[in-house]
């Protein structure tokens, strides 16, 4: 295992989320699930994660932000969509100012379905993401 | 053993020490919030990523910059340990600190900004203290090298009780602790992002971690002077002083900086210039 797989840090970005995931996500910082265990970190800067856990779909306000954090992040990054809404627009995919899911605007490596996503499901999507980070890694170097 | 030698071995072993003691701390927070932790070698897997990650470099200069802070730090520890004066290696250690906020001013994003005017600020809190305290400890001992000042037959600690309270308001600066970690929030995701280091990425950051790895070992090193008659009562007030710290660390909420720095200056005028005053008209 190399260093980017014992230390994955994490930016979470909330698209136009109910906030169902929201929470899910942050359950899994709870001792309950305590992903600090495998090294991860919940940063609030794009310029220090390895991965962009993204809930909720794009709508038209978010989509410039959205490419403007994965703009920021240094190679090699990964992006997580969170939730059915962020795999595909979910229940809101028909709703006027949606987009539908993020790999509309930016490249998904992840898709972690289910409303609301379960804090194992989004663990074991952040684990499928660091497999995803070590291969692109492999390939840069 | 020459005292060269000393200073060497401190460049090689204190990242090590600096490293385990923040892979520690990160341990017993977690147990403090019911939680099992990150492994103790986190902090260099941590390193380990950050100087293989691409660095986005928003303003060159910030590098060499960077490398100077690490590398002053480092050499505040080998001058202090290969037998300097002391009253030169606060000097030199404030020059050390000057070098992040330079880094960190040069970009222009409003937290990096605003976390390098605050890092100035909690410098202008804490030197004061470090010239005053190496002045009594030469008061006490006589002597004004660290090999001296261990080989003095005077105590140091208890003609200082004032230095060593003031000593634990300083470490919580420099430890980046709350309340008082005003310039880095060094939690993620709060207040200023994270402060001086928002525009750092990969080795960048890299180097900033190390830095402070260094300066935990220096704090280490000042506990160590301040117990002059014994390493090892020295290293056992060190880590008490660290458990403290970690208590109020996650005990608190962030200070504002004002706060930071009266309550630091009070502390470093009424205990430690207190604490001073009394040995040179007690010793006079």
């Amino acid at each position: 295992m190399s260093f980017f797989s014992r230390s994955p840090w994490i930016l979470h970005y909330d698209g136009s989320s109910c906030n169902g995931c929201d929470i899910e996500v942050l359950a899994c910082l709870t001792p309950m699930y305590d992903v600090e265990r495998f090294g991860v970190v919940n940063t609030g800067n794009p310029k220090h994660a390895d991965i962009l856990l993204v809930t909720g779909s794009v709508n038209e306000r978010n989509i410039e932000v959205v490419q403007n954090l994965y703009r920021q992040m240094p190679e090699p990054k990964v992006v997580v969509a969170v939730g059915a809404c962020a795999c595909s627009g979910g229940i809101f995919a028909r709703a006027y100012n949606i987009q539908g899911g993020i790999d509309k605007v930016i490249p998904v490596d992840v898709y972690v379905p289910g409303c609301a996503a379960r804090p194992e499901s989004i663990i074991d999507g952040v684990v499928q993401g660091i497999a995803a980070l070590e291969q692109k890694r492999k390939k840069t170097a | 053993m020459n005292p060269v030698i000393y200073g060497l071995l401190f460049v090689l072993l204190a990242p090590i020490f600096g490293g385990l003691l923040v892979g520690v701390d990160r341990i017993v927070s977690a147990r403090m919030q019911s939680r099992i932790g990150p492994p103790l070698l986190q902090p260099f897997y941590d390193l380990g990523k950050l100087l293989q990650k691409q660095a986005r470099q928003v303003n060159p200069v910030a590098e060499p910059l960077l490398i100077a802070h690490v590398v002053f730090m480092a050499a505040t520890g080998a001058l202090l340990l290969g037998g300097t004066d002391l009253i030169f290696v606060a000097f030199i250690f404030a020059l050390a600190a000057l070098f992040l906020v330079l880094a960190a001013g040069s970009v222009n994003s409003p937290y990096s900004f605003a976390g390098a005017e605050r890092e100035l600020v909690v410098l202008l809190a804490c030197e004061p203290f470090f010239i005053l305290m190496m002045a009594a400890i030469c008061k006490v001992t006589g002597a004004s090298t660290f090999g001296d000042v261990l080989a003095s037959n005077q105590w140091v600690a208890p003609q200082v009780p004032g230095i060593l309270l003031a000593f634990l308001f300083v470490a919580t600066i420099k430890l980046r602790k709350s309340p008082f970690d005003i310039s880095t929030s060094h939690h993620p995701h709060q207040e200023l992002v994270r402060g001086l280091t928002s525009d750092m990425s990969g080795r960048l950051l890299g180097y900033v971690e190390l830095a402070h790895w260094y300066e935990s070992a220096l704090l280490c090193a000042f506990m160590v002077l301040l117990f002059n008659w014994s390493i090892p009562i020295g290293l056992l007030a060190f880590a008490i002083a660290y458990a403290l710290e970690i208590l109020v660390d996650n005990s608190t909420s962030r200070a504002k900086w004002q706060l930071v720095l009266r309550s630091t200056w009070v502390a470093t005028l009424v205990l430690t210039g207190g604490n001073v005053l009394a040995l040179f008209l007690i010793g006079r």
